[in-house]
């Protein structure tokens, strides 16, 4: 059962992470370097850097098996993850940039001027990033227990442990040098075997036809279809912006220009790498179509067996483990960074030293934190039943879509904005998402369309989310920031007339 | 140069001594740059114009996005024929949703920055004019 090439493409994966993560620690010296790399990383290695964070273990392995599994609409989830993109550039990368904050918890006490709105969006990263990071656990489980099968829980704690040390090591510098190098690993992974796929199924005599079913007649498999797929558009077309690992990466541009200059080459960047997954659907579909569902995330993983033969077999295998690893190691480790940055500053920075009766090394509190923030969706994701890469994910996005999101873009373009609406609006988004992730998540999802409303709740909770957030603020003018405008003028002033 | 000021030499006059307001304003000037650089209060407003501007044109941006994708769903879902066409071996759908999205989403980024940047430099030459 074991493929060694496959095992060894996923060790080398980790041992280039753990390289990567070790010369970042010779070269990050000031505390701005180990948080946002000194701010001075340029638009194309930032871009790939984001790209490689951003492709996860949904888009590696989870969109060419929802593909498989549900058929044509799917292809609208990889296009929501480039949608976001764009999104995210319009309405807040310039501004956010030039707000100056390190993280979004830092945004929202900059605009709205207030400790507990702070502390409300610290808690909420925390949320979401373990919320998005038990997908990654789950898939690296899946990924190694498809190519060697050893059990899930293995994989699991590999990706837990090396991120663990890349984060505690390096910081923000080595994880920016780290993703830059895996977004390029995961295109190359993703794009050679499918070339190499396409090119033996074509050219091989009596090889099995496209599946007409898949391409032709979009899906209607799933209940409410039109719904579902419509709201996780909106949850991932939203919920982009308001995911604290992204963000993150935009502060480590020089200045708001370079921010928006960087997305436009992300939306490249993804473009090139979501044209792939699919590939891998068809091809599947046509030599195993009848595939169980809960087997479609390994998908990428397994069709090089069905249609190649050795060596372009072991080839193709030993790139897409190698790839799929690239792919939980980056997002893992971008969201491991920015959940250890807020625990870091909020938490830990004010207690650990009291506990310790004493000063401690600087950067101590962000490996405690690190390592806190590992452990926790570590063992979620191994007491949770698996309920498919791809949806998990979105509904990390769902929550950002339904709380960050309303704050950062009325908080960027509206100066009417009150502490207490944001926090009203806050509240409603995370109390009312959270309640139908956690229903989706354990099972207890009733059927009709009270179930479909609880699986995708984007098309919902975001709406009601800005509206309360607007009403409360107009219902509570006294309550408006006191700098709102110098805030927004900062926001919005191009860098060159500051100097 | 002032008619206050005596003629040298002649004897002593009143002088009246007023403050030059001329110069007085002159050194307080201030130009539409500094505002905006000191974020002053008048800077402010300025800034507001600008972010005005911005806002229409992410507004815009969306909603080209959003009628350029919507339109493209309906058409597929009411017009069964389009689904069936083939380009080569592949589907028509899966050629516009899986590959031609893309540049047409990288097009529309870049037209963004490039409007976004140039209403920025709009401003910045106003500013530095005045």
């Amino acid at each position: 059962m074991t493929d060694p090439a496959g095992l060894g493409a996923i060790l080398v994966v980790c041992a280039l992470t753990l390289a990567a993560g070790t010369y970042g620690l010779r070269i990050s010296r000031a505390t701005s370097d180990f948080y946002v790399a000194g701010r001075t990383v340029n638009p194309w290695r930032n871009a790939s850097a984001i790209g490689g964070e951003y492709l996860s273990a949904a888009s590696f392995l989870g969109v060419a098996g929802v593909v498989y599994a549900q058929g044509i609409d799917m292809l609208w989830l990889r296009i929501g993850y480039a949608i976001g993109c764009v999104v995210l550039m319009v309405l807040v990368a310039a501004p956010l940039r030039r707000s100056g904050a390190y993280t979004l918890a830092d945004f929202a006490e900059l605009r709205l001027e207030s400790r507990r709105i702070r502390i409300a969006c610290s808690l909420l990263v925390v949320a979401i990033g373990w919320l998005y990071l038990i997908p990654q656990f789950q898939g690296a489980g899946i990924a190694l227990h498809t190519v060697t099968g050893w059990p899930g829980w293995i994989g699991a704690v590999l990706v837990a442990v090396v991120t663990t040390i890349a984060v505690s090591a390096g910081g923000m510098r080595s994880i920016t040098l780290v993703q830059a190098m895996q977004y390029w690993l995961k295109l190359t992974a993703i794009s050679i075997p499918a070339f190499i796929l396409l090119a033996v199924w074509r050219s091989t005599p009596g090889a099995p036809p496209p599946d007409p079913t898949l391409w032709v007649r979009p899906a209607t498999t799933a209940a409410h279809g039109l719904y579902a797929t419509g709201s996780t558009l909106l949850a991932l077309s939203l919920g982009t912006m308001g995911l604290p690992h992204v963000l993150v990466r935009f502060y480590t541009n020089p200045d708001g220009r370079d921010a928006r200059r960087t997305t436009v080459i992300v939306v490249g960047l993804l473009g090139a790498f979501y044209v792939f997954p699919p590939v891998y659907a068809m091809v599947a579909r046509a030599y195993q179509p009848g595939l169980a569902p809960g087997l479609s995330d390994t998908i990428v993983l397994t069709t090089p067996d069905l249609v190649l033969h050795d060596p372009l077999r072991t080839v193709a295998a030993a790139l897409l483990a190698g790839g799929a690893f690239a792919a939980f190691l980056s997002t893992a480790s971008g969201l491991l960074m920015s959940i250890a940055g807020v625990v870091d500053q909020d938490l830990v920075r004010s207690i650990l030293p009291r506990l310790a009766g004493g000063d401690l090394p600087p950067r101590l509190g962000l490996r405690v934190s690190a390592l806190g923030a590992a452990v926790v969706p570590l063992i979620v994701s191994m007491l949770l039943p698996r309920a498919g890469l791809a949806t998990i994910v979105g509904l990390a996005f769902a929550v950002a879509a339904s709380t960050f999101t309303p704050l950062l873009a009325l908080g960027v373009w509206w100066p009417r904005l009150t502490t207490i609406g944001a926090g009203a609006g806050l509240a409603v988004g995370a109390c009312s998402a959270g309640a139908a992730v956690l229903m989706t998540i354990l099972g207890g999802n009733p059927d009709g369309w009270l179930g479909s409303l609880l699986a995708q709740p984007a098309a919902w909770s975001s709406p009601l989310a800005f509206a309360v957030a607007v009403l409360v603020s107009l219902a509570t003018p006294a309550t408006i920031p006191p700098h709102v405008n110098r805030t927004l003028a900062r926001l919005h002033t191009p860098e060159s007339l500051l100097d | 140069m002032s008619p206050e000021q005596g003629p040298t030499g002649a004897a002593p006059h009143r002088v009246r001594v007023t403050s030059s307001r001329r110069r007085a304003t002159r050194h307080t000037r201030r130009t539409m740059a500094a505002d905006v650089s000191e974020q002053t209060e008048l800077g402010e407003v300025y800034v507001a114009g600008l972010m005005r501007a911005q806002l229409r044109l992410s507004l815009s941006i969306l909603l080209v996005g959003v009628l350029v994708l919507g339109s493209l769903t309906i058409a597929l879902e009411l017009w069964p024929a389009a689904r069936a066409l083939h380009i080569g071996p592949v589907p028509f759908p899966w050629v516009v949703l899986g590959v031609l999205v893309y540049p047409a989403l990288f097009g529309l980024a870049r037209y963004y920055v490039r409007a976004s940047e140039s209403l920025e430099s709009a401003f910045i030459d106003v500013v530095n004019k005045s």
